[in-house]
């Protein structure tokens, strides 16, 4: 069963130094409250795992929060690189970060099979690509009944996944409207589950126009569920407030420069503590 | 009529490669635009799909990124993302697909990984994505991207997405049975995947081994000293070669009205 909890507790008391964890958002509904928060709590040594790391991660790796970074694009969607991924890549900046790089297919089954509780995922993929010359982690295996050659990668299994949603009700069941992304299977894949949602209500159930098939995880499948309006921002909530194009553009400028990022998290991260009362009384 | 500029030449003829009738996965980028362009044209009942799950897609502006809620909003469906890489991809539901690139040879084989080594690389790219199940999974590919001797190499410094991979080999090699690379609309020409006999792919004695990109079409006012002095390897044009057709008023209309639309996004 869920447990309501403030941003920071949640991040204190399910977080720690050297595990793996997941943020995953396809564009949409991108957690960056809680990294903001994982970054003030100065929790270092994880292994991040997210299809695009997009701004959210180019921060946790700027920071130095990660050592390694599982991902299969790299990239600030719509705006070119991400340079603080790049610092670190090209010349260790603030520390060396090592690389676990697939496709989106890959990342995509093996989040898939996490939440199945399978070891691996199986699936026609890495055809011809150099990709499987830098990543041990891409193996094959023979199908028994074809002896078709089928690419298989180790399921993702995060020890703490954490995902943002439009809702969830009084019970911990969460909804998320608009693009799903992978975000139910990197839930079902982890250990424990951190949901921030822009708004609770008392019941999905009793929602005007509800659709049952927007209710995406029931509660007892999430660990805790912290009120974060506008936890998204810069990306967006489908309902709530669109994505924050401009910033995707300015922060190309912002992070192309080791001194212009530190101030930038100094400013907008460290110096802005998660208000638990704001969020109370939003609530 | 202002003069029109060499992309949107790249932009007018990569969207008339598409029909009515296909599935297009569409790449972020100048893709994007042509798949749009193609839609709000000659191909108005066009399925556009972008990798984020959005399927049949019509956005009245074009997407920033390729989970822009735009794409949601106006989508026929959206599906998760394990569905739309393992039903609709994987099943073999895409007809086409259009794909860009930071670097590409001759074979139609595309970076978007590293410049330089990958342990230690001058540049990194942000990676794959999509890209290197939809080289292999979509019927057919087709490339946009504009030419200059950083983007098309004689030798690409890490292969990503597989075109016809290097000479000697075929897609056959690697288990790999779409068509693969087809075509290439650049801003300076057009360019067809063809054997040393001009064959094309689709022909049933197509060489595979022996094929590469031909330029077929030069846009109006290009040399084809212009296309050799913009790429890194032996080019090879086609005996024939055409004029490519100047784009219509109204495609021109929409295309410029499209990026006025986009504005903040592009």
């Amino acid at each position: 069963m869920a447990t309501f909890t403030t941003l920071s507790d949640a991040i204190r008391d399910n977080v720690s130094n050297g595990q793996s964890i997941a943020m995953e958002g396809f564009t949409h509904l991108i957690p960056f409250a809680a990294a903001h928060e994982v970054i003030r709590q100065g929790v270092e040594d994880l292994t991040l795992i997210r299809m695009t790391p997009d701004i959210i991660y180019d921060q946790l790796v700027g920071v130095g929060a990660a050592r390694k970074m599982v991902f299969s694009y790299a990239g600030n969607p719509g705006a070119g690189l991400l340079h603080r991924v790049r610092d670190a890549v090209e010349n260790g900046w603030p520390r060396a970060l090592e690389l676990e790089e697939h496709s989106h297919a890959a990342m995509a089954n093996a989040y898939h099979a996490g939440a199945a509780n399978l070891p691996s995922a199986v699936f026609r993929g890495y055809r011809g690509t150099d990709l499987t010359n830098v990543n041990r982690n891409i193996k094959s295996v023979i199908c028994p009944f074809t002896n078709e050659k089928l690419a298989c990668v180790p399921a993702i299994r995060p020890d703490v996944t954490i995902i943002h949603a439009q809702r969830a009700d009084r019970n911990g069941n969460v909804q998320i409207d608009g693009i799903v992304g992978v975000q139910k299977e990197a839930v079902l894949a982890a250990k424990v589950a951190i949901v921030t949602v822009e708004e609770i209500v008392d019941d999905l159930r009793a929602l005007p126009n509800r659709n049952a098939n927007t209710c995406i995880l029931p509660g007892w499948c999430v660990t805790a569920i912290c009120h974060v309006p506008k936890g998204a921002a810069p990306s967006y909530a489908t309902g709530y407030y669109p994505r924050d194009n401009d910033f995707y553009l300015e922060w190309s400028r912002i992070s192309s420069d080791r001194d212009r990022f530190l101030a930038w998290i100094e400013e907008h991260v460290l110096a802005h503590p998660f208000d638990a009362s704001v969020q109370e009384g939003a609530r | 009529m202002t003069t029109i500029s060499p992309k949107e030449y790249m932009t007018v003829s990569a969207g008339r490669l598409l029909r009515n009738e296909d599935v297009c996965f569409v790449g972020i980028g100048a893709p994007s635009a042509a798949c749009n362009l193609a839609r709000l044209t000659h191909a108005p009942e066009i399925t556009l799909i972008y990798e984020s799950g959005t399927i049949a897609t019509t956005p009245d502006r074009l997407p920033l990124s390729i989970g822009d809620g735009e794409l949601h909003d106006t989508a026929l469906t959206t599906v998760s993302v394990p569905e739309m890489f393992q039903y609709w991809l994987q099943g073999g539901r895409i007809s086409i697909g259009f794909l860009g690139a930071a670097q590409l040879d001759r074979r139609g084989n595309l970076n978007t990984t590293v410049i330089g080594g990958y342990d230690a690389p001058k540049v990194r790219l942000p990676g794959g994505g999509g890209a290197p199940e939809i080289a292999t999974q979509a019927r057919e590919i087709f490339i946009t991207a504009e030419q200059s001797k950083r983007t098309f190499v004689d030798k690409i410094d890490f292969l990503t997405s597989l075109g016809h991979g290097q000479f000697g080999e075929s897609r056959g090699t690697f288990g790999v049975h779409t068509k693969g690379p087809t075509q290439l609309v650049t801003d300076l020409a057009i360019w067809d995947m063809l054997d040393p006999d001009g064959l094309k792919v689709c022909d049933p004695d197509f060489q595979a081994q022996t094929a590469e990109f031909v330029v077929v079409s030069l846009h109006p006012g290009v040399t084809r000293d212009d296309v050799v002095a913009s790429v890194g390897w032996t080019v090879r044009f086609a005996p024939h070669l055409g004029v490519t057709p100047t784009p219509t008023p109204l495609e021109l209309e929409t295309l410029r009205a499209l990026h006025a639309r986009s504005a903040n996004t592009q």
